[in-house]
């Protein structure tokens, strides 16, 4: 299936970089990727471009789908953060499975897409590192939530009623993260995670990814607290949902989208104090107005960001909906003269959970 | 979207340590939620959910593991229904299953961190690191029960071992977190009256300090129910064992259990006098804890008996209800005038029958079944249906003659035989009984019956099932041999085991093997049988059942091999330099006043009726509880009145009828000891050899610190070498004379409450006359305590001089050695007392026994002996090594068998 032109040997390399250079510093990572797309105000016939000119059904708003249709004005938007002093780049796949895909018709593509994506982000890393080969840039292959949760049923009738199982998830998920291995990624982001149970089927699927292509990438677990409730869509505390996935030992948790910085400061450190790994956050630019724009301003957001960094909170920060690489370079200079957070040493206990978190002993 | 608030703690408030997990959301642990499953009923199922969590459970155990769910879809459904639960949900869930596949199905369920319960060993290495490995992908901890490709752990050692060796492969081949390793070392009942299973309390305890010495990170979790199973029915007590067993068991480490929270009694709150009784039985502290707690058991039964009508108030209610109440009550006195009126009021004389009379009977059954009526109220209530059934046995007659129409089909063959060699038959009879009134018919092939017999009649008859039973040890193999039999000849219906000797390890290990094409099955008692052959007789459960019956026996050889292959014994001669030792030379021992025999022929009844002990005359009845106070226990103290006034009544007429006739001899010799046996002589000269008495000599391991001797009966007997002139008494007893006559003769055929009763009685009188002989022989006849002066209790109690073990019974479990006493006494012509092939007596209710009068000598068990002391015995006694392991099969330190397949 892969064609994989990378030996594990350089993956161990680029993860001791990336280990490396987050020990010296705050990582930052890029922007939004549909307020980029946004400003180039495309239609339906940019969407669809040459190749696809002729599909059966509309695919506007399909912006994974512009990594085959228009993959300059992706791979500019990378360059763009990059400039802006963006570490980590994510790619263009945050609906790039069978699952989702299915809305325009284009299971078939998912594979192909993702490839293509984690290509134009390594082309962009790439082509920065060629300049300046003393700073590092990693693409994390963005696997996000899908369309469908696996815990909440859509029939208020039936609560024990699903959509989509577990199975089907990890088959999807598998799919993509193959992809984006192929594509060159330097680690998988599973982000905007509303429902843990994707996100452990996510799992299961980049582990699986990981035996059958003999490479093994560092993770990133990025959650949402959808509100002012402090849990997730699905119910679950920041504690407990950390609890939830971290068998995945991954290289960093923490949480992206939903809310501004302000709003997401008490559950981020709720996370960065039970968390025996690294801690990302990229918020929203604030909460959408009623126009549904993000208007809170780079600046604003860099000085909130920046109080998470003086006071020991996080490893790596970043934008999330409504940010721009204005955004990015504020936030990256405002966090460039704080040490990263100390990993704390966090007893071995069994810690368990429901909603809840749950610690023996 | 979540009702909690938001600024809950992330962790539970820290000082309880003990992690309680929620044991009710589980098919098999609680017969509500099962049937709410099988309903279909989730609705209802989450409701236990959430009682659960509110009532403290930590974290809810779920278990679908029914034989007739779908487990995959049932834990999936169940499991999606709570993830929309936020008030149950909160909580982590434990995913319990002997099945991998419902354990996966229910990993791909709950986004937070479940437990898995369990994975082990059982099937290799290779399985349980995949398991363990999909466990840890899935973000599980794991329970890993001490099970390994050889069996289940039951030895501290084992525990151990086992335990040690998963955390190897789960820390080292998998990367398994220790602090998510959960070891379950198997909790196993306690107190059941098998001296392997003593022991189990304090081997899991010793298992937990060292497993946690040895990995500190990992928790220890049992299933603490377990091991008070044994006490069935007594809730306080069960109540009291577990959380004596926490409180031990978690000092030495066990930090999480799966328990029903809310009923855990405190510590400090069992009575001081309950709580030694269970920590003796818990820690295993004294070898007759066990009997200790049986006896007290019922003083802590609590409350719940039901207070009856004694009015005639339900003379007024429609006939139906009055057979029902006369049914449930056990009333005769209107039965004949209320089944005529029914009768009259009936289409067919039949449709009485299987109407109100077979309703009255089921509701018997279910409240028997409830545990809400006892077996005597059962027994009567089947003496009501059989009076009613032979009052309208003419119209039926009649009735089948006009249209051919025929009885009611049973639901039913059970085919019911004491096997060859043994004579008792009261707990076949209530068996019998039993399933009588549940419309099973049943076939009694009675006493002493050969297992060509059996199977004769169970071919012509078509038998659905056939039942053993039998009271004396040789009956085992005899049982083994019956159901060889039934594999030879081509039988595959299921085999019932029951009786005193009888035993589930037993049956497992010895009998089930010989009898592939069918199932031998171990029914505990009368109470049980109806559950059984139910099961057995449904079409939809007796595949699971007896699949459940077969894996649970293959458990239950291996555990016993193992146990086997770990008890140690020392050898004969050791034991023998470490024998019980007297100093005969100041020892006064008083010559008997007669040397020889005595006979003694209708003997007074009415002398033997004070010496009764009542005790085991409640356990016939399967009423357990000490006499006299069980006539006051709150459960089943109603009844055990009315049965021991019933009994009062029955025994007055057959002492002042003289239904039966009391005999007895009994005989004194001169005596002394040869290495372990007893030469018995003609007269004082001692020149002339009458018969040499053998006994057999204790070979356990012990504790060279306690002290304790390795005592045969032979110690208790003057060594020849020492010169001193010792003696030795026999006796045999009877009060079975006439017995069957009597009961043909002044018991309706109806009444099998009556006819059980006079058995049970004639039991009692022998060992009642047992009992007075011996007092004689004491003041009189040998005469060594003159002025001994105890009462009745103090005598039950064994406080008299000297002891009369029984050939046969654990001071000496050899029953050939009757034929000696039979011999020396020339018991068959003295007494009519006979002996069968099994060296069983005949009548049944007879005792024989040796008299020991040294003030040292003392009851005590041999229990199991090695193949060193076998064959010494063998060439004492002029057998073949064969022939004593096959007398002596149930003493047996190790399996004969293994050892002749090591030899070849």
């Amino acid at each position: 299936m892969t064609k994989l032109t990378r030996s594990m040997d350089d993956c161990r390399r680029t993860t001791a970089r990336l280990h490396e250079a987050a020990a010296k510093r705050i990582l930052v990572i890029d922007g939004a990727m549909g307020t980029m797309i946004q400003q180039h105000k495309l239609g339906e016939a940019e969407y669809r471009g040459d190749r696809f000119k002729d599909w059966h059904r509309d695919v506007k708003g399909n912006n994974d789908l512009l990594v085959l249709s228009q993959p300059k004005i992706i791979r500019d938007i990378h360059a763009q953060y990059i400039a802006a002093g963006a570490d980590l780049v994510e790619t263009n796949t945050f609906n790039a499975q069978v699952i989702s895909m299915a809305d325009y018709g284009m299971e078939a593509l998912s594979y192909e897409i993702n490839v293509a994506a984690a290509q134009l982000a390594r082309e962009a890393c790439d082509a920065a590192m060629a300049k300046d080969p003393s700073r590092p840039r990693f693409v994390a292959g963005a696997v996000g939530p899908t369309n469908r949760t696996a815990s909440i049923s859509p029939d208020v009738n039936d609560p024990g009623f699903r959509n989509v199982t577990f199975d089907q998830l990890v088959a999807a998920y598998k799919e993509q993260v193959w992809g984006l291995i192929e594509g060159g990624s330097d680690l998988i982001l599973i982000e905007t995670i509303f429902d843990t149970l994707n996100a452990k089927a996510a799992g299961v699927a980049t582990l699986q990814a990981f035996e059958e292509t003999g490479i093994e990438l560092p993770i990133i677990i990025s959650g949402t607290i959808t509100d002012r409730s402090g849990r997730t869509l699905s119910g679950q505390t920041p504690t407990a949902f950390w609890y939830s996935m971290r068998h995945l030992r991954p290289f960093a948790i923490g949480l992206n989208c939903a809310l501004g910085a302000d709003l997401m400061r008490p559950h981020l450190a709720e996370i960065s104090s039970v968390a025996d790994t690294l801690v990302s956050a990229y918020p929203n630019a604030g909460l959408p107005n009623a126009m549904g724009e993000y208007d809170e301003s780079p600046d604003d957001m860099a000085c909130q960001i920046e109080a998470w960094a003086k006071d020991g909170l996080v490893n790596i920060v970043g934008g999330c909906c409504g940010s721009t690489p204005d955004h990015i370079r504020h936030v990256a200079e405002h966090v460039a003269k704080f040490a990263p957070r100390k990993v704390p040493t966090i007893a071995p206990k069994m810690r368990l959970s429901g909603l809840e978190a749950f610690v023996a002993g | 979207m979540s009702t909690t608030a938001a600024d809950t703690p992330p962790s539970q408030p820290s000082g309880s340590a003990f992690i309680n997990v929620g044991e009710r959301t589980n098919v098999t642990g609680s017969a509500k939620f099962r049937k709410l499953i099988e309903q279909g009923d989730y609705q209802a199922a989450l409701t236990v959910a959430r009682q659960q969590v509110e009532s403290g459970a930590q974290i809810i155990d779920v278990n679908m593991d029914e034989g007739l769910l779908d487990s995959e879809k049932a834990m999936t459904t169940f499991l999606n229904m709570i993830a929309s639960e936020p008030d149950i949900s909160r909580v982590p869930v434990m995913i319990d299953s002997s099945k991998w596949s419902v354990i996966e199905a229910g990993l791909k369920c709950v986004q937070g961190k479940p437990i898995v319960n369990s994975i082990s060993m059982k099937e290799g290495e290779a399985q349980f690191l995949e398991q363990a490995k999909q466990c840890l992908r899935y973000g599980a901890a794991v329970v890993v029960m001490a099970f390994d490709e050889t069996g289940q752990a039951d030895t501290k050692d084992r525990k151990v071992e086992i335990c040690s060796r998963a955390y190897a492969l789960l820390t080292e081949k998998v990367g398994f977190p220790p602090e998510d390793i959960i070891f379950d070392p198997n909790i196993f009942a306690v107190a059941t009256g098998i001296e392997e299973h003593n022991n189990y309390g304090v081997d899991f305890i010793e298992a937990t300090r060292e497993i946690k010495r040895r990995f500190p990170l990992v928790h220890i979790s049992g299933g603490v129910s377990n091991l008070s199973f044994s006490f069935r029915g007594n809730e306080p007590v069960r109540e009291s064992m577990h959380s004596v067993f926490l409180y031990h068991a978690i000092k030495a480490g066990m930090d999480m259990g799966i328990v029903n929270a809310g009923q855990l009694t405190v510590y400090d709150d069992i009575p001081a006098d309950l709580r030694e009784l269970i920590e003796d039985v818990v820690l295993n502290r004294r070898a007759d804890s066990t009997d200790r707690l049986l006896e007290a058991a019922q003083r802590f039964k609590g409350e719940g008996a039901k207070k009856r009508e004694v009015d005639l108030a339900w003379r007024s209610a429609t006939v139906e209800e009055r057979l029902k109440h006369a049914l449930v009550l056990g009333i005769t006195e209107f039965i004949e005038v209320d089944t005529e009126e029914a009768r009259q009021q009936a289409d067919k004389p039949l449709h009485v029958i299987e109407g109100p009379l077979m309703a009255g009977m089921n509701v018997v059954g279910d409240l028997f079944g409830a545990g809400k009526m006892f077996l005597p109220q059962v027994v009567k209530s089947a003496r009501v249906m059989k009076q009613a059934v032979a009052y309208l046995q003419p119209y039926l007659e009649a009735e089948k003659r006009a249209s051919g129409v025929t009885e009611m089909p049973p639901k039913g063959k059970v085919v019911m035989a004491t096997v060859k060699g043994d004579v008792h038959d009261i707990g076949k009879n209530i068996v019998g009984v039993v399933l009588q009134c549940n419309n099973y018919e049943v076939i009694d092939l009675g006493v002493m019956v050969p297992a060509a017999k059996i199977l004769q009649v169970a071919k012509e008859e078509n038998a659905d099932i056939i039942g053993l039973s039998g009271l004396i040890t040789p009956s085992l193999d005899e049982m083994c041999y019956v159901a060889a039999e039934m594999e030879r000849e081509g039988f595959d219906v299921p085999l019932l085991i029951g009786g005193a000797t009888t035993s589930r390890v037993h049956t497992a290990v010895k009998i089930s093997p010989n009898y592939n094409k069918g199932q031998a099955i171990y029914v505990t008692d009368a109470s049980r049988a109806v559950g059984v052959v139910s099961s057995l007789l449904s079409e939809t459960e007796r595949k699971p059942y007896i699949e459940t019956i077969r894996a649970e026996y293959a458990k239950a050889r291996d555990a016993h091999l193992k146990g086997e292959a770990r008890k140690t014994r020392i050898p004969l001669a050791t034991a023998r330099n470490n024998r019980f030792s007297i100093d005969w030379q100041k020892t006064r021992i008083r010559k008997p006043d007669f040397l020889g025999t005595k006979t003694f022929t209708s003997y007074d009844l009415a002398e033997l009726v004070r010496y009764i002990d009542w005790t085991p005359f409640f356990q016939t009845w399967e009423l357990n509880g000490r006499y006299p106070r069980i006539l006051d226990d709150n459960v089943v103290g109603t009844e055990a009145r009315r049965l021991f006034s019933d009994a009062q009544e029955m025994l007055t007429r057959m002492v002042a009828e003289k239904w039966v006739e009391a005999r007895a001899v009994i005989g004194f010799w001169p005596a002394n000891a040869v290495e372990d046996d007893i030469e018995v002589f003609t007269d004082d000269t001692r020149q002339v050899r009458l018969a040499t008495l053998h006994t057999l000599r204790q070979q356990m391991a012990r504790d060279p610190s306690r002290e304790r001797a390795h005592t045969a009966l032979a110690d208790f007997i003057a060594p020849k070498e020492t010169a001193v002139a010792d003696y030795i008494g026999g006796f045999a007893v009877t009060t079975g004379i006439g017995e069957e006559g009597a009961i043909e003769k002044h018991i309706a055929k109806t009444d099998d409450y009556g006819r059980i009763m006079v058995k049970a009685l004639c039991d009692r009188l022998a060992e009642a006359f047992a009992e007075r002989m011996h007092e004689r022989v004491r003041k009189e006849f040998w005469g060594y305590v003159k002025g001994e002066r105890l009462t009745a209790e103090e005598l039950i109690a064994e406080k008299y001089v000297g002891i009369r073990p029984a050939p046969g019974y654990p001071a000496q479990p050899d029953h050939t050695e009757k034929a000696t006493l039979w011999q020396l006494m020339d018991v068959e012509r003295q007494t009519s007392i006979q002996l069968t092939e099994s060296f069983a007596m005949w009548p049944g209710s007879s005792v024989s026994g040796l008299y020991f009068s040294h003030p040292d000598s003392h009851y005590f068990g041999v229990g199991r002996i090695e193949r060193d002391q076998v064959e010494d015995y063998a060439r004492r006694k002029g057998w073949a090594a064969e022939e004593a392991e096959r007398w002596l099969a149930p003493v047996l330190n190790y399996d004969p068998a293994s050892i002749k397949d090591k030899a070849a």
